[in-house]
């Protein structure tokens, strides 16, 4: 396709998709009834043209913000560029987020106009009305369970489209100008930022940026109009942003929304996509699952895993490093790919995956060994919402294990004098709203991005990620190392879900250890264990000796100078709304730090218990109270 | 209106007196509360309605009609439905395939049509497929959609229940002990499907529920059985300040003085 980069924006590229992609091609499907239902190309932009005028008709205008509240649904997508449609910004929030969480963010950006999928989310808008008062409607799109409230501020989205058509019947010229008057280098978007380090903030990114990205995106990775995609993060992620409503736009694939949260699995495995793009915890999660279900299973699949698993491992270990496999490992992988990958790759909704990317933290060498073993193409990408996403990923044919791919084209890579790597391209955000100091922060004078991350380019161009330019660990002889690595390590454990690694600079190496409840609770109960609660399982003797097994294991294949020295299980299941996570499932080691001080501090010291007498808040807004002793184990 | 009524019902099994001249009416698009201590008559009075057991006296009226000779697949018909206290769904079948049985009543197709699955028996299969994923729906299955009964947790085998009842289109539904064994976030979930089911699909509701909490928020009215006979009815307000209620429960003060 021909993109006029000085006149395109997302309401012009998807006119012009709808004018030439056939009728017959679905641009989004969402399952309905049990049945995939789907949206033609010309159905998408309808939608987008009648909500688009609707809001034009109720007010809302040039430069305006538009918050999506609520999952992933076409609607999500109609929402965001009809806004755009009338050169106004979307803004796309986390659905499990708190109505603080939400209310912080929609005053921040100073949000007139939300879109919130149902009662659940308006609920959370009613309750913190009082601290908004730009608010100006509330959009609802599910009628049920709506029928008794009666606000000025909430309307239908069935009206706002009803409004919105009638508005087109009588200027028919009307939309069609409004989309003219759309200028690239407006605001199309507001992004929360991971917040891995901090409060997410929002970077603003215009259409140009996120064109030229999708792009050049499109340019490292092809996709097809053919191609179909699962949209199973939240929205509110910059990648899902560009994997559900940008690339479409450039390259004209399907985006398959599932039918409920529960269900993605299943529906993933019935669409089969051929492009995916995670953060590593997903692909973490799939790839547990795989090994608890091994643990489950017959003497006879266990045998067969257990024999062909090595061979895919074997062989995948020769591909990325570009050594060529010999002979015998290339036939072994041959019968093990026909006889155990392939059953297992349809059983994860992998099939037909062409393209599976991770990005959006580290991904454990052993997660991305196990893909390849069992023939999945996983790549790594690389980059950051503020410069649209993605500045490094793997090529076909060229991926590195280690290595997170060499830069896109038309981005630029430095490290500077402190190891931190630099970025620089066309798709360099806007800034932060409302936040210019912050801004200022993070762009170098000559206007490069500073990422936090420290790194090295190899001779291959390739970037290789060490860790938070902060979190570098310094160890016992001097050598610099990643905490990152430790972590990733130990989570590969089917036990460990989470682990945070504090020390360095001549303190010694400890660990506070997250257990996967399902997994040793499961384990548990094979072992005719019993306990109570969560915290209770986590103190159990034998829990503990089972992680000092799994520690050591993780130790045993690190370099004696980054081995942990001490470690002790958390006593709760870490949890986005206390920030103790992100909304993408990231540890935020800095709360992480100071939430655990105590713990963390007798590890240091090496003493041999900590009582711990804490509240804790449920999401649900009760509060517990936890009292327990808490283990220190040396490893 | 006054959907069902009945009147001076008495059941005996054998010399056991179970219900004693038992009268309520119950008013279209209500939710209908029959509360009391164990024993009292509660389910007996529950099956009276549905025609699982005929009372030897007493009338049961049902949108004006006499239905108390009625055998229970007459007043299914008719539009009342019913879950039971202990789950009687298929447990060998899938979820969908217990729904599907549920739209049996309205069902036409004959053995030859719906064998060879061919012309109006497809089209059928496909509307009332239709009318079961919709239930689904409503009360958020889908991802047991598949499932085999038998293997579920209890709060959802209780859902599919309600979802069973609901497939039948009933205009009248009798819930018996809809949240027991629940624990305080499926109760908060069956509660809002109940309400859902009232309000959004306009269906009259007679339930027997021991969670008073639940009782008092969701119920426009109560009737209060103790020993097989009604001892107080109205709202739930008149109906918790009222002594006899309160003797029931808790027992009688003056008890011990002669």
């Amino acid at each position: 396709m021909q993109i006029d980069l000085n006149d395109m924006t997302f309401p012009k590229l998807l006119k012009k998709q709808a004018a030439t992609i056939a009728a017959g091609k679905s641009a989004l499907r969402q399952k309905g009834l049990g049945i995939w239902q789907s949206y033609s190309w010309q159905q998408y932009a309808d939608n987008v043209r009648t909500l688009a005028l609707g809001l034009h008709s109720l007010g809302f205008g040039t430069g305006e913000k538009l918050a999506i509240l609520g999952n992933n649904r076409p609607e999500s997508l109609f929402a965001e560029i009809a806004a755009q449609s009338v050169s106004g910004i979307a803004v796309s929030l986390y659905h499990d987020s708190t109505p603080q969480e939400v209310a912080d963010a929609l005053g921040k950006f100073d949000v007139s106009f939300v879109i919130a999928e149902d009662q659940e989310q308006v609920d959370k808008l009613l309750d913190m009305r009082d601290r908004l008062p730009k608010l100006y409607r509330i959009v609802y799109v599910k009628k049920r369970g709506m029928r008794k409230y009666h606000d000025d501020l909430l309307v239908s989205l069935a009206a706002v489209q009803e409004l919105g058509s009638a508005l087109g019947d009588q200027q028919p010229e009307l939309f069609e100008q409004l989309v003219a008057a759309g200028n690239p280098d407006d605001t199309a978007i507001i992004c929360l930022t991971s917040g891995t380090t901090g409060a997410p903030k929002g970077a603003m990114l215009s259409h140009r940026d996120l064109i030229t990205m999708s792009l050049a995106f499109n340019e490292a990775d092809p996709k097809q109009e053919r191609d179909e995609y699962v949209s199973l993060l939240p929205l509110a992620w910059f990648g899902e942003q560009l994997m559900s409503v940008a690339a479409p736009l450039i390259a004209g694939y399907t985006v398959n929304f599932p039918e409920k949260q529960e269900t993605a699995m299943a529906d993933l495995r019935e669409i089969g996509p051929h492009i995916m793009l995670s953060p590593p915890k997903v692909w973490e999660s799939i790839a547990t699952s795989v090994r608890v279900r091994m643990m489950d299973s017959t003497p006879f699949k266990k045998f067969m895993f257990n024999t062909f698993l090595p061979i895919g491992e074997r062989y995948a270990d020769c591909v990325l490093t570009g050594i060529a496999p010999p002979v015998s490992l290339v036939i072994g992988r041959f019968f093990a790919d026909l006889l155990l990958f392939r059953a297992l790759r349809d059983r994860l909704g992998l099939s037909h995956v062409r393209s599976a990317l991770s990005g959006g933290a580290s991904l454990g060498s052993n997660v991305f060994r196990f893909y390849h073993a069992i023939g999945v193409n996983l790549k790594q990408l690389y980059g950051q919402t503020e410069i649209a996403g993605i500045t490094c990923m793997h090529r076909n044919g060229d991926v590195r294990g280690t290595t997170v791919g060499s830069p896109l084209p038309g981005t630029e890579i430095r490290i500077d004098e402190h190891g931190e790597v630099l970025s620089k391209s066309a798709g360099l955000f806007k800034g932060y709203y409302g936040d210019a100091e912050a801004t200022r922060q993070v762009l170098t004078a000559d206007g490069w991005l500073r990422s936090g991350d420290a790194g090295h380019l190899d001779q291959h161009g390739h970037l290789t990620i060490t860790d938070r330019i902060n979190d570098v660990l310094t160890v016992a002889d001097g050598s610099t190392f990643s905490a990152q690595q430790i972590e990733n390590n130990l989570r590969f454990s089917p036990y460990i879900s989470e682990a945070v690694v504090f020390g360095g600079s001549g303190i010694p190496l400890v660990a506070l250890i997250g257990i996967t409840s399902r997994v040793v609770g499961k384990w548990a109960g094979d072992n005719k264990l019993s306990y109570m609660t969560f915290a209770d399982l986590t103190s159990r003797s034998e829990v503990i000796e089972l992680i000092a097994g799994e520690v050591n294991r993780a130790n045993a294949s690190m370099p004696e100078q980054a081995r942990i020295v001490r470690f002790a299980i958390i006593y709760k299941e870490l949890d986005a709304d206390e920030g103790e996570l992100t909304r993408t499932g990231t540890v935020r080691k800095a709360t992480i730090g100071t939430l655990y001080k105590d713990l963390i501090d007798a590890l240091h010291e090496g003493a041999e218990t900590v009582a711990i007498d804490t509240n804790i808040e449920f999401p649900d807004g009760k509060t517990g109270h936890i009292k327990t002793t808490v283990a220190i184990r040396t490893a | 209106m006054v959907q069902l009524s009945c009147s001076n019902i008495q059941l005996n099994f054998g010399g056991v007196r179970a219900l004693s001249g038992v009268s309520f009416e119950v008013f279209q698009g209500e939710i209908f509360a029959i509360i009391g201590p164990n024993g009292a008559g509660k389910s007996s009075m529950l099956n009276c309605i549905s025609g699982l057991y005929h009372p030897q006296q007493g009338k049961v009226m049902y949108e004006g009609q006499d239905v108390t000779k009625l055998p229970p697949y007459e007043r299914t018909k008719r539009g009342i439905a019913r879950s039971f206290q202990n789950i009687a769904l298929f447990k060998g079948m899938s979820v969908i395939d217990n729904l599907m049985i549920g739209r049996h009543l309205h069902q036409h197709a004959g053995l030859i049509s719906g064998g060879l699955y061919y012309g109006p028996a497809q089209a059928e299969e496909t509307r009332h497929r239709e009318y079961c994923e919709e239930i689904i729906e409503f009360l958020e299955i889908q991802s047991i959609r598949k499932s085999i009964v038998g293997t579920l947790a209890y709060g959802f085998q209780k859902r599919v229940e309600l979802a069973r009842a609901l497939a039948l289109e009933p205009k009248l539904l009798l819930l018996d002990e809809p949240m027991a064994g629940m624990n305080l976030e499926e109760t908060e979930d069956m509660v809002r499907f109940i309400l859902e089911t009232n309000e959004a699909r306009g269906i009259t509701i007679i339930m027997i529920e021991h969670d008073m909490g639940v009782v008092m928020d969701i119920s426009n009215s109560v009737c209060v059985l103790d020993f097989g006979k009604k001892i107080a009815g109205g709202t739930p307000e008149q109906v918790q300040q009222d002594p006899n209620v309160i003797k029931a429960y808790l027992g009688d003060e003056d008890l011990e003085e002669p």
